[in-house]
């Protein structure tokens, strides 16, 4: 996701003079084209993040639009309030991006597991949370979130996600894309856990017959609370999943929507990280398991 | 010595009777904090600053931060004198549905460039803005004003770290150091000293000066930038609450608004009717 993000951007730098790149030190070969290309509208902050956000919202407030680059909590947790003040108060086009978000860099251990950033970011007003299931919606979003005014929040993977869809689906801001239909059920995925979402998809009508609809929703907010409301009355069960705490993501925003909505009965399930510290280490696939199994989960929800 | 223009002593006497009315009128705090760096805005929007109060969003404006986003009052004042909305406004301040917050709004408030109020953000975002302008070559000067007490803030040291590495030598920062913050004096809570020092230090060009001292004030903004290649950092000496005896270097007036009688006391020195 990161290549892609970043060749996307390199694209649209080309023919909008108003892209500047800033990172926090960090971006080793994955950054320096963009910088040897465009060596006036990029800039190594330094490990500084609150610097690094307060430079971007200074560089906005002049006419720019501004992508800030580090890892998991870096751009997000570690500079928070500059986010709420400099770039969502002053109304600026900060485009925040995170490489790693969920599990990418599970064997570093906790303090590089990004596991609340949705919900923080989710939380602020003005801010807009997109989190891309593939290398295509990663391209897709790019270019999205560089031309929505404001401030933004791009939430990616790292490396080798597998691409999911077949084609480019039509993508907009805060529209939830429909990968594969079904009556039973429906799968709602934000973030890189769309590859395995399918996979469960796939298995659940293989072998139980079981035929659940799939949404992408790469926009956390604004939500697409239609298809939410669509998915809860024409298949009557939502299993949320996310590379994220449980607490305050996906799965909270589409309670949310549940809570609030006329005449509802849809049984709901919450499938992420358990809101609880934990020491585990481990691969991506590993710490991923450690959550549950969601094939599982799905059908102890319809049982 | 440069001579200012007369009437920034004026400015200044009217930016100090516009904080003191405005605090007891919101009942709101950090008078203290205005009427310390009133000098200083007065020259800076005298003689300074080349803003245009017709055209507040002039792309090439200088840009000014209040990054001490508490001292509200006194941008607010200065503003309102320069033309840039009516003095009427001001009569509002803090109030019910109002526009001018008690910490620096730039929200339907022409003139103003940045909002602040949480510490420790301005130097960074004036790095930001000065940077935009050194790559493209524009004209325009970015003036942060600081207080001693964000100078606790380690993002504050993440900008002054900055700065000079980008060569913006179109950055300039003013430490409104009045030598008090919440808690009590700088150098019982957290000695800053040696400031100007540690800003040479991190390859500011530095200089020191009278923050009440308009001559003081206008020569060392003349001569920005003091070093090619650096930003600036003005280390002004002042007394919180400066132009209001009772007020001065008074750790009260950090939190205090003056009443109806200490508002006629302090409007009476400061040559006003009340």
């Amino acid at each position: 996701m990161r290549t892609t993000f970043i060749n996307t951007l390199s694209e649209l730098a080309a023919t909008d003079e108003r892209i500047w790149l800033l990172t926090g030190d960090l971006g080793f070969s994955v950054l320096e084209a963009f910088h040897a290309q465009f060596p006036n509208r990029s800039v190594n902050v330094g490990v500084a993040e609150q610097n690094l956000t307060g430079v971007a919202a200074g560089l906005a407030s002049c006419g720019k639009i501004v992508f800030t680059y580090s890892i998991a909590n870096f751009p997000t947790i570690r500079c928070l309030e500059q986010i709420r003040n400099d770039a969502c108060y002053n109304e600026l086009p900060v485009k925040i991006v995170s490489v790693g978000g969920g599990f990418a860099y599970g064997p570093q251990g906790y303090t590089h597991h990004g596991l609340e950033d949705l919900a923080v970011m989710r939380a602020l007003p003005n801010m807009t949370v997109v989190a891309p299931g593939d290398p295509i919606e990663t391209e897709l979003a790019t270019r999205a979130v560089c031309a929505r005014p404001g401030p933004c929040y791009l939430r990616l993977g790292k490396a080798r996600e597998p691409v999911v869809h077949h084609d480019r689906p039509a993508f907009a801001i805060g529209q939830a894309i429909r990968l594969r239909d079904g009556r039973d059920v429906t799968l709602i995925s934000t973030g890189g856990m769309l590859a395995d979402v399918m996979k469960v998809a796939e298995e659940l009508a293989r072998e139980h017959k079981l035929e659940a609809r799939v949404l992408s929703m790469h926009t956390l907010k604004p939500l697409d609370e239609d298809a939410v409301r669509q998915a809860a009355r024409e298949t009557g069960g939502i299993v949320t999943v996310e590379e994220h705490s449980v607490t305050g993501g996906l799965g909270s925003a589409v309670a949310d929507v549940l809570a609030t909505m006329d005449g509802a009965r849809v049984r709901f399930r919450k499938f992420g990280v358990p809101d609880q510290l934990h020491h585990q280490i481990g691969s991506q696939t590993y710490l991923r398991s450690v959550c549950g199994d969601l094939a599982a989960a799905v059908r102890e929800l319809l049982a | 010595m440069a001579t200012p223009a007369q009437d920034t002593v004026e400015l200044a006497r009217r930016i100090r009777a516009h904080c003191v009315r405005m605090t007891h009128h919101a009942q709101a705090s950090h008078i203290g904090t205005c009427l310390s760096m009133a000098d200083l805005l007065a020259v800076l929007y005298s003689e300074v600053l080349r803003v245009d109060p017709a055209r507040p969003e002039w792309a090439d404006r200088d840009r000014f931060i209040l990054s001490k986003g508490h001292g509200a009052a006194g941008l607010y004042a200065v503003l309102a004198e320069r033309g840039f909305f009516p003095r009427e406004w001001l009569a509002t301040y803090g109030d019910d549905g109002g526009r001018l917050a008690t910490h620096v709004v730039r929200y339907g408030v022409p003139g103003v460039d940045f909002s602040t109020g949480s510490l420790g953000h301005g130097l960074s975002v004036g790095c930001g803005m000065a940077l935009a302008g050194k790559r493209e070559g524009r004209p325009y000067r970015v003036f942060v004003q600081l207080s001693d007490g964000e100078c606790d803030e380690g993002s504050t040291w993440e900008a002054v770290l900055f700065a000079p590495h980008h060569g913006l030598d179109n950055l300039v920062a003013i430490v409104d150091y009045n030598k008090i913050q919440s808690f009590g004096t700088v150098k019982e809570v957290l000695d800053l000293e040696p400031l100007a020092d540690k800003w040479r230090a991190f390859r500011w060009g530095v200089r020191e000066i009278d923050g009440h001292d308009h001559g003081q004030i206008l020569e060392a903004c003349r001569a920005v930038p003091f070093e090619a290649g650096r930003p600036s950092a003005i280390i002004a000496h002042t007394v919180k609450g400066k132009g209001v005896r009772f007020m001065e270097d008074k750790l009260l007036w950090h939190y205090k608004s003056p009443d109806a009688e200490q508002l006629a006391a302090a409007l009476a020195e400061l040559g006003e009717a009340p």
